[in-house]
């Protein structure tokens, strides 16, 4: 079960080449079919992915990645060599600091909570409780469902007078009601909390499948030996869980930093720029400011930070996970 | 530790609370699809005289019948796509060790990090140019491109504990590297395809900024760019908005609830091995 995963496989790169090698002088010296004939066909196995990709990805990336040393505007055909220029304004751009600014707050709230609440999730539903089945199905359910049909169901239920305020009229006092989405701090929260709702089921089943992975011993023997519930999570769950705990890190901080279909159909961004991403801000500046160029440097920020968060966890973690075995 | 015991049956309760919580948006959604836009009880008390008028209007009004065909053809032909050929690329980057193959390997993962927006307009101005905008070929040709370096990672994790001997005995019987592939090693990755097949299947269903960019002025559409226009025609109906999101959803959770068990082993099993 812990196998295939992406740490294991760089672990398991070196032995693999070595079996490689010693198979493929083995069968060479019986037979003479396998080994070098077969390998450049190989290559062509490739060639419609990469150009697929290339076409796709690649080429137009390093198109637009020129473009952010230009002062295109993504209509006009005239452009010119700017240098530095459009990352310098950067600096003094209070749009793109506070869009930065909130992309970091929502991708460090929702990795952190997200999975917090996914592997409580995980705990709860990997026990012996009845209902364990329905309710896994229903707690994962919201995450296929369309980004878009959430975000404007969630719209009708934080309005001023929508089914959240209608909630707390019935049950609580009427200080508590609020403009979810109209407050800036509050809208913030408000987006965070959604993503949450949608997306903690995807990582309650990633440590699911971790859970379920580590063996009946393990448990039996920490209660054999008088460990607490958090004792044992801690010190035996916890390190079992590593891998899994890896995927939904990145991917929840990915998802985080890159977030923009339910910020864009909840609040676009607002109120002002309090919920502004740089997704958001970057499709802003390409087809309503007609800043691309300028779009197009915040792309490469943006590129950058995903890079080397999700890299440097990635490393960090990895690391924790070797010392744990 | 195995009985249903006191401690057991609290936690039962608990989970069973949260999962109401997280159920309670969903309530709302259907119980304000099947009320009266004239019906002015609370938004939380279940409708008492359910009816069935704002979905026939709403079919009516969002187009979404043709949304609907579009949405299946395009997620049919891209996941399609994106099986065959990363499965194909998935077999020399975990098979052969060269130094071509290490380098494609990082070409190919470089993907995973470079944000869509990048690319986006340079991209668009080349499917412009090929005179495919407003076809749903652009979307297909842009997801099977997109979604190389996902399906390749995880083709390429289960690639590697997938012995080689039923390849090797294959050859050695003298079938060529191409049969090889299809005969042998491709069947043999079927869980890892069911994998696949969700995640993408999710993601280009649900996906609404390509196509959204891609069919604009068209009359053609995707299930959330007809909702989206949709969402703004009538801001304020709420009743009929509903109902209209609830039509969109419902092809994607039947198809959930129906293989719910695959589905989730296909989201968890893939990414972890």
């Amino acid at each position: 079960m812990a196998q295939g995963f992406e740490g294991e496989v760089t672990q398991s790169a070196e032995p693999g080449r070595r079996r490689a090698k010693s198979s493929s002088a083995g069968s060479a010296g019986t037979v003479t079919r396998p080994g070098k004939r077969a390998r450049p066909v190989l290559a062509w196995f490739l060639i419609p992915a990469l150009a697929l990709y290339a076409f796709v990805v690649l080429v137009p990336s390093a198109r637009g990645a020129a473009f952010a040393f230009t002062d295109w505007d993504g209509l006009n055909p005239m452009r010119h060599f700017v240098g530095l220029a459009n990352f310098r304004k950067m600096l003094e751009d209070e749009a793109a600091r506070d869009a930065l600014r909130q992309t970091l707050i929502i991708a460090v709230a929702i990795t952190v909570v997200q999975n917090a609440v996914g592997l409580l999730l995980a705990l709860g539903v990997h026990s012996r409780i009845k209902s364990r089945n329905v309710l896994r199905v229903l707690l994962f359910a919201p995450a296929v469902m369309t980004p878009v049909v959430t975000a404007a169901l969630w719209k009708y239920i934080l309005a001023p007078e929508g089914a959240l305020n209608g909630l707390i009229a019935a049950i609580g006092p009427d200080s508590w009601q609020q403009n979810w989405l109209g407050d800036p701090t509050l809208a913030l929260c408000s987006v965070v909390g959604i993503i949450i709702w949608q997306f903690a089921g995807y990582s309650m089943v990633i440590f699911l499948a971790g859970l379920q992975g580590i063996p009946q011993e393990v448990y039996e023997a920490a209660s054999v030996d008088g460990a607490s519930d958090w004792r044992r999570l801690r010190h035996i769950i916890l390190p079992l869980l590593a891998p899994a705990t890896t995927i939904n890190l990145m991917l929840s901080i990915i998802g985080g930093l890159k977030l923009f279909d339910q910020v864009w159909v909840m609040t676009g961004g607002g109120p002002g720029t309090a919920t502004e991403t740089l997704s958001t801000l970057i499709y802003k500046n390409a087809f309503q400011f007609n800043e691309y160029a300028y779009s197009v440097a915040l792309a490469i920020v943006l590129t950058v930070f995903v890079a080397v968060i999700s890299g440097g966890q990635y490393r960090l973690l990895h690391r924790q996970g070797r010392a744990a075995r | 530790m195995n009985r249903y015991s006191l401690r057991t049956l609290a936690r039962e309760i608990v989970m069973i609370a949260v999962t109401a919580v997280v159920a309670f948006p969903i309530y709302v959604l259907i119980n304000l699809s099947l009320r009266d836009p004239r019906d002015g009880s609370s938004i939380i008390a279940p409708t008492t005289s359910p009816t069935l008028h704002n979905y026939a209007a709403a079919w009516r009004e969002a187009g979404l019948a043709g949304a609907i065909v579009n949405s299946v053809v395009v997620t049919a032909v891209s996941v399609a796509l994106i099986v065959i050929i990363s499965a194909m690329a998935a077999y020399p980057l975990a098979r052969v060790t060269a130094r071509w193959s290490r380098w494609a390997f990082l070409l190919v993962m470089l993907g995973l990090l470079l944000p869509f927006q990048l690319a986006l307009l340079p991209l668009y101005q080349t499917i412009r140019d090929l005179h495919l905008l407003g076809t749903l070929w652009s979307l297909v040709l842009f997801y099977s491109g997109l979604q190389v370096p996902f399906a390749t990672f995880l083709y390429m994790g289960f690639l590697r504990v997938v012995p080689r001997e039923y390849e090797e005995a294959a050859l050695i019987d003298g079938a060529g590297p191409v049969q090889v592939f299809w005969r042998v090693v491709f069947p043999l990755l079927r869980p890892v395809t069911g994998t696949v097949v969700i995640l993408n299947a999710i993601f280009i269903w649900n996906d609404f900024l390509t196509p959204f960019l891609y069919l604009s002025g068209s009359d053609q559409q995707t299930i959330p760019v007809a909702i989206f226009g949709f969402l703004g025609q009538f801001v304020s109906q709420w009743n009929l908005v509903f109902a209209g999101l609830v039509i969109a959803m419902l092809p994607i959770l039947i198809v959930y609830f129906l293989m719910q068990r695959h589905i989730i082993k296909g989201f968890a099993g893939g990414l972890k091995g």
